[in-house]
């Protein structure tokens, strides 16, 4: 008889977690004198929904540019990876580069895989533009000269939503309930976001952390019904805010919600009735620009869909890489970062070009702030949210929002 | 005033309990009665949960209610004849090493097949509001919840402590030898308990999918916490599934009450606490083939 011991159940458990471990298996394809790009990305886990949007964006970018003649007259040839974590994130980066020899990489959403990334990016001299991370601290003690960042930073994200609040009246004398997902993206949020309110006359009723991994969210709701805040505040990421959503909505809970962190594609899940709040993105569909409409057609055309805010920055990321190049006339990764940080202007999809402020390699840009949509109003699955506008407003300097340039950030 | 909002918590916790008791009952059944440490059981909660975001539009929450953990059942006893029976026999660690696959194929087929996105769905709105107690607070969803997970438990233990169908499969774990020796094949009991186990998961994942997001990792979300609620409750122990799955929801609670960060981490810590002082598990019997 084979003996099955009471340790193998435990093993069992400690099999389970690992599940959530497991990458997806490399695409490389083999292609002579094609400039390969290294794409980067959480595709499994708590963010997978986010890296599955990056990967449609890049996609549909290299198509593009292929279809145009390409870069310098080569193919972009993609070589794209599941980040899964830091660790797994930083072997996969150094791959990249030496083995698979990318001229950059592109992606990431995690803001502790994206400062692995960027530490490999540093050591060998190859550019890696973060397209998701957006703690400050990457802009800050961790910044270095070849991480560059289309993502907004979270200063950029709590000024475009903060500036509703302020219009609102949702801040001064008011008490906020924040809850915070528990790991280097959400703690970095939290300060940022505390900073904003302290400084505007708000405080906390409590701020609390909550565990990635936690799928049910009821003590959190019985302990903000009690508190009675004036403001729920949504420093969470990814599946999170869906749970989070469902759950806010299943006990009926009326206090207005607010988020300084956000992906619409965790809203476009949550489900009919599920979505309120003000809520701050660096791109949305309803972007009024031609270049931001012309995408939109693309993305639909060839999936299906709406594109959304992840997508939209993997997409301009390597359309920025191949203008780059393209005027450079050469994909080698000392020049594509000085050429970055020179100030060169791009499209990206708004009504003022954007550029990389040579302080923190950060893209100045504007910022986009969106209001639930009363259930009622809702036309399909997509229609959850109007447009608030753009932060900075029309003729505001670009840099107001961003991250202070308090010396922390020792490249330029 | 501290002591009230405690025991909003505990009783919250108890409503948290049935949901960590109907994920875990199932793969409790499968690992006792059929000793495979089924780490695809999240998987097919998984598959209950899209089941129930597909069929609804056209059969309504009601019907996809029944029918999908009857199709994630169907499922089960598929999988059990093509792959468990292979190793009821053979080096748990097989069994291990198949689940763990088969509960890649899924998550990885429900991305191919759905994407990575999860799928909106909501609360039917019959099953919507809350209802007050005093100051207390019960959506009336979760008492739902709690309603079913009590029904599925009745039905489970009726099964297979009151029937003559649950006297060969128990009589099964202790010596399945001597049951064969007595001329019963116990191969049809093994698919029927499979088909039971799977199908709460199953059930597990209709309920859940208006209040979780329905994406491709749901299953792997929830799976150790339902390993966790199984390794306390004690293998092989009916009624420590049950104890265990209350005892978590109601220490997470009061932990988060507390110390929210330590939130997930309690259920884990209470493990150990378990373990330590009694190895088999808050109830765990005494299983010969088990030792």
């Amino acid at each position: 008889m084979t003996k099955l011991s009471r340790r193998v159940l435990v093993k069992g458990a400690a099999g389970s977690a690992l599940l959530a471990g497991v990458g997806m298996p490399a695409i490389v394809r083999a292609q002579a004198d094609a400039i390969r790009i290294g794409h980067l990305t959480p595709l499994t886990g708590f963010l997978g929904p986010l890296g599955e949007y990056a990967v449609m964006g890049v996609k549909l970018a290299a198509e593009e540019i292929n279809n145009s003649g390409g870069v310098m007259g080569r193919k972009i040839e993609l070589v794209m990876e599941d980040s899964v974590n830091p660790q797994t994130a930083s072997a996969k980066a150094e791959r990249l580069i030496e083995r698979d020899k990318v001229a950059m990489i592109i992606g990431e959403i995690s803001s502790a895989s994206g400062l692995a990334i960027g530490q490999v990016a540093n050591r060998l001299k190859t550019v890696f533009i973060n397209t998701g991370c957006n703690s400050d601290a990457l802009r800050g003690t961790s910044c270095n000269p070849y991480m560059f960042h289309i993502e907004g930073a979270n200063s950029m994200y709590v000024m475009a939503v903060g500036q509703y609040l302020l219009r609102e009246n949702m801040v001064k004398g008011k008490k906020w309930y924040s809850l915070t997902a528990d790991y280097a993206f959400g703690h970095d949020l939290l300060r940022v976001a505390k900073k904003f309110m302290e400084t505007n006359g708000g405080q906390f009723a409590a701020d609390e952390l909550v565990p990635t991994e936690a799928t049910d969210f009821s003590p959190y709701l019985l302990k903000i019904r009690q508190a009675r805040p004036d403001l729920v505040v949504s420093n969470l990421a990814g599946n999170q805010i869906t749970n989070f959503l469902k759950q806010y909505s299943e006990y009926g809970l009326s206090f207005p919600v607010a988020g300084f962190g956000f992906d619409t594609v965790v809203a476009w899940g949550a489900g009919k009735g599920n979505f309120s709040g003000i809520w701050p993105l660096v791109w949305h569909h309803l972007v009024d620009t031609p270049s931001s409409k012309k995408y939109v057609d693309a993305f639909q055309k060839k999936y299906g869909k709406l594109p959304e805010n992840q997508s939209w920055g993997d997409y301009n990321s390597l359309k920025i890489v191949a203008q780059s190049m393209n005027e450079m006339k050469s994909a080698d990764p000392q020049k594509l970062a000085e050429h970055l940080r020179k100030g060169a202007k791009f499209d990206v999809m708004k009504a003022r070009e954007a550029y990389f402020r040579p302080y923190d390699n950060q893209m100045m840009m504007e910022m986009y702030a969106v209001r639930a949509k009363e259930p009622a109003k809702m036309k399909d699955q997509w229609d959850i949210y109007d447009a608030l506008g753009a932060v900075p407003g029309p003729g505001e300097d670009l840099e107001i929002i961003a991250p202070p340039k308090d010396g922390t950030c020792k490249i330029g | 005033m501290q002591l009230v909002f405690i025991l909003e918590q505990v009783l919250n916790g108890v409503l948290v309990g049935a949901y960590y008791l109907l994920i875990a009952l199932g793969l409790s059944l499968i690992f006792a009665l059929g000793g495979i440490v089924n780490l695809a059981h999240g998987g097919f909660y998984a598959i209950g949960a899209y089941l129930a975001v597909v069929l609804s539009p056209h059969i309504g929450f009601a019907g996809a209610f029944v029918v999908s953990p009857v199709v994630v059942g169907l499922i089960g006893i598929a999988v059990e004849r093509l792959l468990f029976r292979r190793f009821y026999r053979s080096d748990p660690i097989l069994s291990l090493l198949l689940t763990f696959g088969l509960a890649m194929v899924i998550e990885q087929g429900l991305r191919i097949v759905f994407g990575a996105a999860p799928l909106p769905f909501s609360i039917p709105p019959d099953l919507r509001g809350q209802i007050f107690v005093g100051d207390f607070i019960y959506p009336r969803y979760r008492v739902f919840i709690l309603a079913v997970a009590v029904a599925a438990v009745a039905a489970t233990w009726f099964i297979v402590y009151r029937t003559a169908f649950g006297r060969v499969v128990r009589a099964g774990v202790q010596n399945p030898d001597v049951v064969g020796a007595l001329g019963i094949s116990l191969a049809p009991y093994m698919t029927a308990i499979a088909a039971l186990g799977v199908g709460l998961a199953g059930l597990a994942g209709v309920l859940l999918a208006p209040i979780a997001g329905v994406h491709p990792a749901m299953g792997a979300e929830i799976l150790t916490a339902a390993f966790v609620v199984v390794v306390i409750g004690g293998l092989g122990s009916f009624w420590g599934v049950i104890a265990a799955a209350t005892l978590v929801g109601v220490v997470r609670g009061v932990t988060i009450y507390f110390n929210p960060s330590w939130g997930e981490a309690s259920m884990y810590l209470l493990m150990a606490l378990v373990l330590l002082l009694r190895p088999r598990g808050l109830l765990g019997e005494r299983i010969l083939k088990f030792e």
